[in-house]
């Protein structure tokens, strides 16, 4: 069974975005990127099917500028086979996204797609799903638990209030959430095999896909600021202040 | 221009989320309907023609759509979607699950979590873990939107009586069967809608100290939450996250214990009216945030808190 992987090149999770002081767009120079940290979960899982026997092979595609196959040679570490680099200028929108891994999906043919549940750039929370409506094939979103049986993927999800299990017939979509599985660390003579394994670049004219833009961004700007209150000394004065003062507590 | 609002419900009753994106729908302007989808679903339908200033109910009743699955939904959804220029839904996990997939299906971008309405084809909403607002302007002629639920005030239950239509197009892709949920069953009010929460993070140490919440949510009438932080290390389901990454909550009182107060965590809880912070590091980044701070260790104050109330 295949398994294609999408990962996304976005600034490391642990960088504070600030917006450009003309507001124009995020101050994205000179920051650390890395692949999405959803994403990461994405590959992870996959290499654990191949682990178990599951899946047969991996292949791992990104959509985005050249240096996105960074972050592709990072999931060949972890132990996927093979990448594909469908090489975009700009910041493609998830429905050309969707469109561009609808292709490569076409020409792969694999069993299951794993994505992140959203990237932690854009927080749209859509790619996914879309890749679903083009491909007609079931999706289980928001993912903390997949067992293959057979043609069918079990997919447990964390929706509002709980837990939610679907039987999806393959091939199938999965978006990850955290609680699917923690991604390990790529080791050093893993870091080295990747760089020899095949990484083929294509382009949104070999998947025949037009990327459109349907939404522009006009301007960026910090999120309001709230005032800082007060400390209080103790646990009593905290109640009074609730009561008395705030009214919130009765 | 008309409206349409994807009803957020368990076929029995509305859930509040529904509200928050009427507001959204209101203040786009022109004729709103509401859709319920689902199975036995007149429950639902009927609370939703309830709302007032709603012209029309759609209510597509189906085994087909009972647990609301995606696939069949969202071929509903873009079925109906020819008469309207705006289709709206709360963000809840569930509009977040069906929206892209109608809005790829109709050849349309889906505009994400949007915080407020500039004009007919302009919105903002937060990217970057909240740590940038974009103001953003759409070019499709038909709009496929969902709606962060704590950025607009819901509208009221009571008053209407819109006509409800039936809706008889059913579309099983057959493809996905629903095999069963476990739903966290709590005496307490669901998260979202609490008006207060309680919520722990990393500080707590593990989850059997949660028990030192429950107390005090009792108490107030609080939901429980958690940090990422908490969550990833395991002491609490992922379904108590507050955050980005979990849910957005907006409570009158918010009481933040042991939680240092990333970005990703402020950006689901700073909304709040009133934020409390307890905390023994005197410069965690969650005071920056809270009205009343306490810098204390929380195996103290929180029973301290509890007996006081």
């Amino acid at each position: 069974m295949k398994v294609l992987v999408a990962v996304k090149r976005v600034v490391d999770y642990n960088v504070k975005v600030r917006a450009k002081a003309d507001g124009s767009d995020v101050e994205l120079n000179n920051v650390k990127m890395a692949i999405n940290p959803f994403c990461e979960i994405a590959v992870e899982e996959a290499v654990r099917l191949k682990e178990a026997g599951t899946v047969t092979e991996i292949v791992v595609v990104s959509v985005g500028e050249k240096a996105c196959q960074e972050q592709i040679r990072t999931a060949l570490a972890l132990g996927a086979d093979r990448g594909i680099h469908v090489e975009v200028e700009g910041r493609p929108e998830p429905l050309e996204i969707a469109k561009l891994l609808q292709g490569v999906v076409s020409k792969e043919a694999p069993q299951i797609v794993i994505l992140g549940k959203q990237s932690i750039d854009g927080d749209n929370n859509q790619t996914g799903q879309m890749l679903g409506a083009l491909t007609g094939m079931p999706q289980g979103t928001f993912a903390s638990e997949i067992k293959v049986d057979g043609d069918t993927l079990n997919v447990t999800r964390e929706v509002d209030g709980g837990l939610q299990t679907l039987a999806l017939s393959l091939p199938a979509i999965v978006t990850t959430d955290l609680r699917l599985n923690e991604p390990r660390y790529a080791s050093l003579p893993n870091i080295m095999k990747a760089k020899k394994k095949p990484l083929d670049v294509t382009s949104p004219a070999e998947l025949d896909v037009e990327i459109a833009s349907h939404i522009t961004q006009l301007s960026v700007a910090p999120p309001p600021e709230r005032a800082a209150g007060i400390k209080v000394d103790d646990v009593a004065q905290l109640i009074d202040k609730l009561r008395n003062e705030a009214k919130v507590i009765s | 221009m008309k409206t349409l609002v994807v009803a957020e419900h368990d076929n029995i009753s509305l859930k509040p989320a529904t509200l928050n994106a009427v507001a959204a729908a209101q203040v786009l302007g022109g004729d709103i309907d509401i859709l319920v989808v689902g199975g036995d679903c007149t429950g639902a339908a009927a609370a939703a023609a309830a709302i007032p200033g709603i012209t029309k109910v759609l209510c597509a009743d189906n085994a087909a759509y009972s647990h609301q699955l995606a696939e069949n939904v969202a071929l509903l959804i873009a079925d109906v979607a020819s008469d309207y220029a705006n289709i709206l839904a709360p963000a809840t996990t569930m509009g977040k699950n069906t929206m892209p997939r109608v809005a790829a299906l109709l050849d349309v971008a889906q505009i994400s979590d949007i915080i407020s309405v500039e004009s007919a084809d302009t919105f903002t909403r937060p990217i970057y873990a909240g740590n940038v607002i974009a103001t953003i302007q759409s070019s499709d002629t038909k709009k496929v939107i969902t709606v962060r639920t704590t950025a607009f005030d819901g509208v009221a239950e009571e008053g209407g009586s819109a006509a409800i239509e039936h809706v008889d197009a059913v579309h099983d892709a057959g493809v996905s069967t629903f095999i069963g949920e476990e739903v966290a069953v709590s005496d307490r009010p669901e998260l979202t809608a609490a008006s207060v929460v309680i919520s722990g993070g990393r500080g707590m140490q593990n989850g059997d100290n949660f028990k030192l919440l429950e107390g005090i949510a009792d108490k107030l009438g609080a939901a429980i939450g958690a940090s990422r932080a908490a969550v990833d290390a395991g002491f609490v389901p992922n379904d108590y996250q507050v955050g980005q990454t979990g849910k957005i909550v907006a409570p009158d009182l918010y009481i933040a214990v042991g939680i240092s107060g990333a970005i990703q965590h402020l950006a689901g809880m700073k909304d709040s009216k009133v934020i409390v912070a307890i905390n023994k590091d005197e410069d965690a980044p969650i005071f920056q945030v809270a009205d009343y701070g306490l810098v204390a260790d929380l195996f103290v104050a929180l029973p301290e808190f509890e007996a006081a109330l």
